[in-house]
């Protein structure tokens, strides 16, 4: 490993791995506590589990690069998930994910310089019926319009201050 | 009466929750139930004395909650009569048929009270006190079940072979993967009525011999995971699992994995790719042990079928497709929500009958169904009958359930665009015609989109659709061509517009967009001038303006800006 990389306070994974003690197949399920715990995944907290697994740490990578809720970044304060699913495409999601580009400055998969938001555009959040549709922090905005959508984050961002 | 709110996501999401808090600081007593199915409508609240729906307000707002209190504790509804759905709206749950939804926006979904006091747990304490496991297998038979994640692939004919594979350790798998853009029913499913899927899941373990089971639920569920491990707990505890353990599994985000053998490597902690087959994990599914994978809806319709015999739902539908089938009617549409209807209806009742046509006076153009997997219908072909085979004739697939509706506004070659754009994303990388083709589809509908399209740049498409349908081992690369391949067959004018005319006749393509202002009805306010954020239009004050075509960044800032109309494209 590195020298560079980030030192994680990786005593926070043995509850996890007690979790799930034994299991050989939850490889995908620590991965998610293990995202729980330090908002994103950390690079020497999978070559721990890889060690504690007993796998590569290629396998690690490989099962946590496959599946597009992880991460190897750290995300924002608040987690924008923009619907780009079908119902919201017809419906205009295009002009949304560009009204947060103008609000934030931030594109799909970026975080604003201050750390306050961070953006991922997903394939379906499944609100179809109230298209177009964000979800910030696992509440969803529904029958968005630009400004509705700028209106949201900026009273998001104000109530952090 | 009785206040009841919806809190399904989509409720949630329209303000359900705070209205509930509204209501609670009022004093007054609030139940909850899950999705109603008229999403359009929400926040819904209904009125219930006893067990009869007394009024239903719809669109609901928290301004609304004095009154809404006042009128549940006096029983005196003129108060509220604006708020009452009207008749047209409630036109769109009488034209439904619900099996698989028929607890849903009735029930509360958080307690197993409510569902047993709706003949919840009747057929699975039958199955056990009197039926055989060759006994249920022979009900499902004679129901004509098929898998409702899409494939239609008979349910007795895979708990059979299950049910007949050697070994003493075998697994039941429900697939809650609903991975389509544009499809909710098996959410909705999960979050109003919990309970259906796990007693369908508990017979359907009987009949095969399954001692464990899993539901593969996505984690952009989290409503539906937290309802659902809230029914495992109550049925546990209620002593109604009998020896057989269902464990929820978070999937981790990958359309693939919908595929049975790509969630299966999932649920082993692997990357999803999907196996060859045969085996089938009939024969060896997880961890090599004999497996049975199913829909959440098929499930949801099992202890129905139990308790009102197979008969009764085949007398439902058409020849080759029997009982009922739930869509998420989304999009351009009037009513959008979730609807239930019996097999052999027509495209044209769901969409115009139930969904009330389309949206703001616009007309109908296409219905896409079956998501990434399916196709393009256009208008020509709207008395196609809800049935597995007449929708495969037409190039689409039943799917799961996602209907999406597009009005002349949607370009058919951007929403060819859009899924390809999807299913590259998705594609797990282990075909090269999937891999490299579906990549090679999407930019060629990215030049055409762009005005760079090329004479031949069709059948070129029709040629890699070919390849990629022959050359991929899963149903994500077999059917990743259709939504090309059906917007080519009904919709080819509008390629041709695209890449001869340089034009895109719904004028959704961007850089096909041509802005110019009519110089007659312009008055010359300057308001385009001013709003145009590159400076491209020019003109004094009461004489017409110019845009200039090299500058224009074609944003149609200027068009939404002008009152008089005068701006065309």
């Amino acid at each position: 490993m590195c020298e560079n990389c980030v030192k994680s306070d990786l005593s926070l994974l043995e509850p996890v791995f007690r979790e799930f003690e034994g299991d050989e197949h939850a490889l995908v399920s620590i991965l998610q506590k293990a995202q729980e715990v330090y908002g994103y995944l950390p690079i020497d907290a999978v070559y721990r589990i890889a060690e504690h697994q007993k796998v590569s740490p290629a396998k690690v990578l490989g099962v946590a690069t496959f599946y597009s809720q992880f991460r190897l970044q750290p995300v924002g304060k608040n987690l924008i998930l923009l619907c780009k699913g079908t119902a919201c495409h017809v419906n205009g999601a295009d002009t949304i994910a560009k009204a947060i580009k103008e609000e934030l400055g931030i594109g799909d998969g970026e975080t604003t310089a201050d750390g306050v938001f961070s953006l991922k555009e997903v394939a379906c959040l499944g609100c179809c019926s109230l298209s177009p549709v964000m979800m910030v922090n696992e509440t969803a905005y529904g029958s968005l319009t630009p400004a509705k959508a700028k209106a949201i984050l900026r009273g998001i961002r104000d109530e952090g201050k | 009466m009785r206040i009841v709110i919806g809190e399904g996501s989509c409720g949630i999401a329209a303000g359900a929750k705070k209205l509930h808090s509204a209501l609670s600081q009022l004093g007054a007593e609030v139940g909850i139930t899950g999705c109603i199915g008229m999403c359009y409508l929400e926040p819904i609240i209904d009125l219930y004395e006893g067990q009869d729906l007394k009024a239903r307000l719809v669109r609901v707002q928290d301004k609304d909650a004095q009154r809404i209190v006042d009128a549940a504790k006096s029983g005196d509804l003129s108060g509220v009569e604006d708020l009452r759905i009207s008749c047209d709206d409630e036109s769109f749950l009488s034209k439904q048929t619900r099996i698989a939804l028929r607890h849903c926006g009735i029930i509360d979904p958080e307690s197993i009270d409510s569902y047993r006091a709706a003949d919840g747990y009747k057929a699975i304490a039958k199955v056990r006190e009197s039926m055989t496991p060759e006994e249920v297998i022979e009900e499902i038979k004679i129901s004509g079940l098929a898998g409702r994640g899409g494939a239609g692939f008979p349910t007795w004919f895979k708990w059979n072979a299950a049910r007949n594979s050697k070994g003493d350790e075998k697994y039941l798998i429900c697939n809650a993967d609903e991975g389509d853009p544009g499809a909710f029913m098996d959410r909705a499913v999960i979050e109003s009525d919990p309970h259906s899927l796990l007693e369908g899941m508990l017979i359907a373990a009987y009949a095969i011999g399954a001692k464990r089971a899993f539901v593969y639920v996505r984690a952009e569920y989290p409503l539906a995971i937290i309802r659902l491990e809230k029914a495992i707990a109550d049925a546990t505890a209620a002593g109604i699992m009998g020896d057989c353990e269902i464990r929820i599994k978070a999937g981790a985000g990958a359309f693939v994995c919908g595929e049975e053998t790509a969630l299966i490597e999932s649920l082993e902690g692997n990357r999803g790719m999907p196996r060859l087959k045969p085996p089938f994990p009939a024969e060896k599914g997880y961890i090599q042990k004999p497996s049975n994978i199913n829909n959440v809806e098929t499930f949801a319709n099992v202890a129905w079928i139990n308790l009102n015999g197979g008969k009764a739902f085949a007398a439902m539908g058409t020849e080759n497709s029997k009982g009922t089938k739930v869509f998420a009617l989304t999009g351009k549409i009037r009513r959008g929500g979730l609807v239930e209807i019996p097999m052999g209806l027509t495209l044209r009742d769901v969409i115009f009958d139930i969904g009330g046509g389309i949206r703001d006076g616009k007309k109908f153009k296409a219905v896409q169904m079956g998501g990434p997997s399916g196709g393009c219908i256009p208008e020509s072909l709207l008395d196609t009958r809800i049935d597995y085979k007449e929708l495969s004739a037409t190039g689409a697939i039943m799917g799961s359930g996602g209907m999406v509706v597009m009005d002349d506004s949607t370009c058919m070659v951007n929403m060819a665009r859009f899924f390809l754009d999807f299913t590259a994303k998705e594609s797990c990388g282990k075909c090269v015609h999937c891999r490299i083709g579906t990549k090679r589809l999407h930019e060629t509908l990215v030049r055409i989109t762009e005005g760079k399209g090329k004479e031949g740049d069709v059948e070129l498409l029709e040629e890699l659709c070919r390849g990629i349908k022959d050359g991929a081992l899963c149903g994500l690369g077999q059917t990743a061509p259709n939504p090309v391949l059906t917007t080519i067959r009904y919709f080819r004018d509008e390629y041709d517009a695209h890449i001869r005319q340089q034009q895109c006749p719904a004028k959704e393509c961007a850089a096909l967009r041509r802005f110019t202002i009519d110089p007659v009805k312009c008055r010359g306010c300057t308001m385009c001038a001013r709003n145009c954020p590159v400076g491209a239009i020019t003109g004094t004050v009461k004489n017409p303006h110019v845009i200039d075509q090299t500058k224009c960044i074609k944003c149609g800032a200027c068009k939404a800006t002008c009152k008089f109309g005068a701006i065309n494209d």
